[in-house]
């Protein structure tokens, strides 16, 4: 049995693309999984970075398409973690330098040796994106609880319906549960009303993803972070594991209501 | 065909053809009938007379007053016209014919299209799915999504839109300048409606509870209403 091969894209910029694609990289290799991670970002690479792998490059993926080297020669090894890989973006060539066909016989290539691959994706809906979404088993579409972004999800969720891999499933990152509850920020019902498609996972806000992946340790190996566990969810739910949305204080099911009417609706976490 | 005139009478392959007018009253008519034919009793005696009553629903009692009024006149009454099934029922009751032997130059379609139940419609895209942002629908003729049509997605049509869901982009409607075209949606909140010439965005509100709603162009402009059902 071969790799899934998972894109994680958006549309948008800056709703958290990379940091999930290298937070969700660490959770299955920590499952014991096989994973390889692939920056499709040609030209404005940072997964390498979030990952701390920056000064580990020497050929990237245009290197490989290219036929510069061996693709086992672009695949960086985590510090961490023996079972997991990163494929570098190029950083001085642009997104025209790779076809989709390219990443489709990329992938074909290393299938059979891994359980994961993710790529993840550049924003925008042009040729990187193409390139990003062509070898995908499965999608996932990252967004924020901001309109802008819900509507760009939307756009892309569309495009990705148009070349049957959609609708793929949907994961909200940056949720702030307490202006939620004051109707200043969107709901994961909101949002999956407009784009009907499956939540895998709703992340929180939380303050220490940014210093995290600027260290180049991403936040889920913080056991204390309250995003590290939503993306390790996430994780396990991608492996198939049922496993219960968090409680964040947004829910507004009826025993929530009833616990915040009883706690004086101070039981934020 | 009838114009004004409650009565009219002109010689036809098969005798003669009168057709009264569908709108007039009965009687009046059945008098003026009489009284034209008893002005020319010699030229119209013997003749087979075919009548074309219309759209009138003729019942059986009446017209076998008529056919007794040209009797007495001396002509047979052999044949009716109508598009009504009262009258047809009528006619074959009373054993008589309900088409001419020959095509009636005039009176159009022949009978099978008249009595025709099927309604010819108009043509019109049915798509069965979500139109997400980015997505555009064109129609010369109706639009019809069965499902959502959302903030950045577009419908230009000829026709009507008909959107079952929830209209949130932006919609044209009777494009090509038609100010009878209509809008409705389950829930209608386009970010932009346009019928014909016309223009109008949806009002912010955030209170609103999705109901069924058309819109229409009503003294030159806009106007959006709950669907009476």
């Amino acid at each position: 049995m071969g790799a899934r091969v998972i894109t994680i894209t958006s549309g948008k910029g800056g709703v958290g693309k990379t940091t999930a694609t290298a937070n969700l990289g660490i959770a299955l290799a920590r499952m014991n999984k096989r994973v390889v991670l692939i920056d499709a970002d040609i030209g404005l690479r940072n997964l390498d970075v979030v990952m701390g792998l920056e000064n580990r490059i020497v050929y990237d993926l245009v290197d490989v398409v290219e036929g510069r080297c061996h693709l086992r020669q672009a695949m960086i090894k985590h510090k961490q973690f023996q079972d997991l890989f990163l494929i570098p973006a190029a950083q001085t060539r642009d997104k025209t330098a790779v076809s989709p066909a390219d990443m489709i016989q990329l992938t074909d290539k290393i299938r059979s040796e891994f359980d994961f691959i993710i790529i993840d994706s550049p924003a925008g809906i042009e040729r990187g994106f193409r390139n990003a979404v062509a070898p995908a088993d499965e999608v996932l579409i990252v967004t924020n609880p901001e309109v802008s972004a819900v509507r760009d999800a939307d756009r892309i969720i569309g495009l990705l319906e148009a070349n049957n891999k959609g609708p793929g499933k949907l994961i909200l990152n940056r949720v702030k549960p307490d202006m939620v509850r004051k109707g200043d920020m969107l709901s994961a019902a909101d949002v999956t009303d407009i784009l009907a498609i499956k939540l895998i996972g709703v992340v929180p806000e939380d303050p220490t993803v940014i210093p995290a992946s600027n260290s180049g340790v991403p936040v889920i190996l913080n056991e204390n972070s309250r995003a590290g566990l939503a993306f390790r969810n996430i994780a396990r739910r991608l492996n198939g594991e049922n496993v219960p949305f968090m409680q964040l204080t947004e829910e507004t099911g009826f025993f929530q209501k009833l616990a915040r009417k009883i706690t004086g609706g101070s039981n934020g976490h | 065909m009838m114009q004004d005139q409650k009565v009219i009478i002109k010689g036809i392959r098969d005798g003669l053809l009168i057709s009264l007018s569908p709108t007039e009253e009965w009687l009046a008519i059945t008098a003026e009938l009489a009284l034209k034919i008893d002005q020319q009793s010699a030229f119209y005696a013997g003749a087979k007379v075919t009548v074309d009553v219309g759209g009138r629903p003729v019942p059986k009692h009446e017209l076998g007053t008529l056919k007794a009024l040209l009797e007495r006149r001396g002509l047979t009454l052999w044949s009716v016209l109508s598009d009504s099934a009262t009258t047809i029922d009528a006619a074959q009751s009373l054993d008589l014919k309900t088409s001419t032997a020959n095509p009636i130059p005039g009176r159009e379609s022949s009978e099978g299209s008249e009595t025709n139940p099927e309604e010819a419609g108009t043509p019109g895209v049915l798509v069965k799915r979500t139109l997400r942002n980015g997505r555009v629908v064109r129609s010369d003729g109706h639009v019809i999504i069965y499902g959502d049509v959302n903030p950045g997605a577009e419908i230009i049509a000829g026709g009507d839109v008909i959107v079952w869901g929830r209209l949130r982009g932006t919609v044209h409607a009777g494009v090509d300048g038609d100010e009878t075209a209509v809008v409705c949606a389950l829930d209608m909140m386009p970010t932009q409606l346009r019928i014909a010439k016309h223009i109008v965005v949806s009002p912010p509100d955030k209170r609103r509870k999705p109901k069924p709603e058309v819109a229409y162009i009503y003294k030159d402009q806009i106007v959006v209403e709950a669907w009476k059902y």
